[in-house]
């Protein structure tokens, strides 16, 4: 994992993607790229998986398929901050909310009042699907976040030598 | 306004169960050994397929309590199956808010010409396939998920690697005709000429395809997703085996892992007994085939 600029922990059961992290050994990598500043983004799953009762990497508490079942599942236009004017088409699948949120976390969208896209650090997170629409402006939001952060691996990189 | 039960919905919580397995469970006590031991979903239905082939008669629905059981006992997505063409049981699976729905040759058919129009529900369906016309004719029905059907309840992969190899080698030959040459293509499978226009110019189906039906080894599981399975569902492999935890650890290892033979072969030691298997032609002869209901 030590060459990734950016990893992305994508949707899916985050039971199930827990036990897997801890089964194929990847936890020490995903702290250390964590720990490095490089950019993480975690969409439904992907956010449950970073935030305090898990891997601990953004500061808020998910409640898991807050929505309920699959009967509950939607989709709807979003304002997200960041991501231009024109609202996008953010789909949620037995999607988690964000219950609590720390004090370093910047929330970018919410639905009903609870928050449903946050950034703290280099991490952005969502409880939507951005990689089940066409739209790409909430990657490129991230992409941004890896530039940025390589920039700044490079100015450190610089100041060293 | 949110829109519910679009179809992006109903396959993009099959496309979440990618990569994973979903295994057969009867009580909520099994549900929790599956979950335990990282399925991603868990399919509820009255008796896994080994038993209701030993035991004959009926098989239907799963009790709704012990369904609402298994519901309450787990977090992750809960499927469950309903008979070919029995609409009814499939709205009292909606009723009770089951995340997906089974239309499965495993239970006895309720119709033997119709299935379920599964436009009608909210619920997402899988649907098995023997190939790829029936793959299609269960898309234009609204089926959000594919699944091979093999021979369940047998322990014997040997179908659902011929119905698997069956789905994607007719994909590839699709994939080849020329645009005016789709419509006899679609008078042959046979299947709605739409969906096979669909699957000629993108080369795949539009949803996840799965395998089921008779995996009851890790190496099983590997070889199914080596065949193109984007995962797997494990019925009586599971539960009929002597180590049920044990084996399923083995298979969600195995399914996620399947290209490293080191893993897999890991995975596949001090599990016990396997299920014991069955040859699939004295069935043929008897006519105790599951995958021949609904065509």
């Amino acid at each position: 994992m030590e060459s990734l600029d950016g990893l992305v922990i994508p949707g899916g059961e985050s039971t199930t993607m827990t036990r897997l992290i801890a089964s194929a050994g990847l936890e020490d990598g995903l702290r250390e790229h964590h720990a490095a500043g490089r950019p993480i983004l975690g969409t439904c799953a992907g956010l449950i998986v970073c935030d305090t009762a898990h891997l601990d990497f953004i500061d808020v508490t998910a409640r898991r398929n807050a929505f309920g079942s699959q009967l509950q599942s939607f989709e709807a236009d979003l304002e997200v901050l960041g991501a231009g004017e024109e609202p996008l088409r953010a789909v949620f699948i037995r999607a988690p909310w964000v219950e609590r949120t720390g004090e370093g976390v910047e929330v970018l969208a919410s639905w009903e009042g609870h928050p449903v896209a946050i950034r703290e650090g280099g991490v952005l997170a969502s409880a939507f699907h951005p990689e089940l629409t066409d739209d790409p402006r909430f990657h490129a939001l991230f992409m941004a976040m890896i530039t940025t952060a390589q920039g700044h691996e490079q100015e450190r990189g610089a100041a060293r030598g | 306004m949110p829109e519910r039960a679009t179809f992006r919905l109903k396959t993009g919580l099959a496309e979440m169960l990618k990569g994973g397995v979903i295994m057969d469970v009867v009580t909520p006590e099994e549900a929790r050994i599956a979950e335990e031991a990282g399925a991603c979903a868990v399919m509820a239905l009255e008796r896994v397929p080994a038993d209701i082939r030993r035991d004959g008669g009926v098989a239907r629905m799963s009790d709704p309590a012990m369904i609402k059981g298994i519901q309450a006992a787990v977090s992750i997505p809960v499927m469950a199956k309903a008979r070919i063409g029995h609409f009814a049981e499939a709205q009292v699976l909606q009723a009770l808010e089951v995340d997906y729905i089974d239309e499965s040759e495993v239970l006895t058919p309720a119709d033997e010409v119709n299935h379920i129009d599964k436009y009608a529900f909210e619920v997402p369906f899988v649907c098995g396939a023997t190939n790829l016309g029936e793959a299609l004719r269960r898309l234009g029905e609204g089926a959000a998920m594919i699944r091979s059907k093999g021979e369940a309840g047998t322990g014997n992969v040997v179908e659902a690697v011929r119905h698997m190899r069956e789905i994607t080698t007719g994909i590839r030959r699709l994939s080849l005709l020329r645009p005016e040459e789709l419509a006899a293509a679609a008078k042959e499978l046979p299947a709605p000429l739409e969906v096979v226009q669909e699957v000629a110019a993108s080369g795949r189906l539009p949803v996840p395809l799965f395998c089921a039906g008779g995996i009851a080894t890790p190496a099983d599981a590997a070889l199914m997703m080596q065949l193109g399975a984007e995962g797997n569902f494990v019925g009586s492999g599971i539960f009929k085996s002597a180590d049920p935890a044990r084996r399923a650890r083995a298979i969600v290892e195995a399914t996620t892992h399947f290209e490293d033979a080191e893993r897999v072969a890991a995975a596949s030691i001090g599990l016990g007994e396997a299920m014991s298997g069955l040859e699939i032609a004295p069935l043929a002869e008897q006519g105790a085939l599951l995958q021949h209901r609904g065509g």
